[in-house]
């Protein structure tokens, strides 16, 4: 037998948890399928859980550490009532009425639970180079998460791929370990906010190779040093490194919506202006899923806020009717 | 801390680890890692159902950096499982139970 739910929310990075302290508060009782543990993929928790200092989050004025910010969230959303679900959905049919929702078989005929609405907040994950011998060496030098890693690579050289907030921010927390750190970038400048990378500049560890993109990986047991080559004039060189943390970007984790929720062409999920409605009725998207212009902790809880009021009236408009 | 989880430290890891009569998973950990943070509960749930089959410890590596090095880790969370004192089973990441419970199936 499915078990039937008023709000089903899928996902629990800062926007899922914060739509589940709304929709708690509200007594719509709601599930939180929060993802299952992983270090290169979604978690719960969120991209946060790979994170340290969480320094622009508003209320803490000495910053906070990610994964206990996430824990915090969390033990908020479960004080209102919130239950939460440690399994990754592994199929939706928002086709019917109540939504069908599964964790574990997807082939299962009956769907695992029946939602009257749905809350959508998978989020996004880290992108890969997807280069040959890549999957193999993770873990042993190729890395996605620098608090988890950066550790291990004390007095080592290293390098970060990427150009945004998260590859400076990676690179200045692995120049705590690391005795040099080159960041490798495709373009000859940052897209990294300004006081990233004055931070950067001024950090004598780190190093910059610009125009520069990883075509190889060397070595077979552990990452010893990559290829790497000139995006203008098409020169390869070496870098000898013991560690790579990838920090390129992300992709949203939309895949079990594909077919049934409209998508923007890079995969996020659209959601009508001002609102947190999708092309159906009554499932409603908020976080990073739909974000692909702010991407803040603080941006993806206001959109969770606005995604468990938008789910709060619409179902009360539905009980009226 | 659950009393079905062993803690070891840089002096204890050798002498359990040899003598222990049972598959031993240490899990190399820290308190700076969320991944690892994960999947305590998850270690914990093994250690109190599979206790007849597989031991489940943790070193936490800030403090046992040596031996974290011994072994070659390079990324946290690393379970390694010892049979008889010998790495036989090396799991790198944070998984799911289920997951975890598959990659463990030839000791429990």
């Amino acid at each position: 037998m499915s078990e039937h739910k008023e709000v089903v929310i899928i996902g629990s990075g800062p926007a899922g948890l914060t739509a589940a302290i709304y929709t708690a508060r509200a007594n719509l009782e709601p599930l939180v399928i929060e993802g299952e543990p992983s270090s290169t993929s979604d978690q719960p928790g969120g991209q946060l859980m790979l994170t340290t200092d969480v320094e622009n989050y508003p209320g803490f004025p000495s910053g906070i550490m990610g994964p206990e910010l996430m824990s915090n969230f969390r033990a908020q959303a479960e004080r209102f009532g919130a239950e939460l679900l440690t399994k990754k959905v592994t199929r939706v049919n928002l086709h019917t009425s109540p939504f069908e929702v599964w964790v574990g078989d997807p082939s299962s005929n009956e769907p695992t639970f029946t939602a009257e609405s749905i809350i959508v907040s998978t989020g996004a994950k880290a992108l890969m180079l997807n280069l040959p011998k890549e999957i193999e060496l993770v873990g042993h030098g190729i890395s996605t998460c620098a608090t988890c890693d950066g550790f291990f690579f004390k007095d080592q050289e290293i390098a970060v791929v990427g150009g945004g907030d998260s590859a400076i921010e990676e690179a200045m927390f692995l120049s705590r370990f690391a005795s040099k750190v080159t960041i490798i970038h495709r373009r000859d400048q940052l897209r990294a906010s300004k006081i990233m990378q004055d931070r950067a500049f001024a950090n004598p560890k780190i190093k910059f190779l610009w125009n520069h993109q990883v075509t190889e990986y060397i070595g077979d047991t552990k990452l010893e040093g990559v290829k790497v080559q000139n995006v203008t004039h098409q020169t390869e060189s070496t870098l000898n490194i013991s560690g790579l943390f990838i920090a390129i970007g992300h992709t949203p984790n939309t895949s079990i919506f594909e077919g049934q929720l409209s998508l923007h062409e890079n995969g996020y999920i659209k959601t009508e202006s001002d609102s947190s409605r999708t092309n159906i009725d009554g499932v409603f998207a908020c976080g990073d899923v739909q974000d692909f212009t702010y991407r803040q902790a603080i941006t993806a809880a206001g959109s969770g806020c606005m995604a468990a009021i938008d789910a709060e009236r619409w179902l009360e408009e539905q009980h009226a009717g | 801390m659950s009393d079905s989880t062993t803690t070891l430290t840089a002096g204890t890891f050798d002498e359990v680890v040899n003598a222990s009569e049972k598959p031993i998973l240490v899990d190399f950990w820290a308190e700076w890692c969320g991944p690892c943070k994960m999947i305590a509960p998850i270690l914990e749930e093994i250690a109190s159902e599979q206790g007849e089959h597989i031991q489940i410890a943790k070193l936490n590596v800030d403090e046992a950096g040596d031996i974290a090095r011994r072994f070659e880790v390079m990324s946290i969370p690393t379970l390694i499982v010892f049979d008889e004192g010998v790495p036989t089973k090396r799991i790198v990441g944070a998984k799911s139970k289920d997951a975890l419970l598959e990659d463990l199936s030839e000791f429990i």
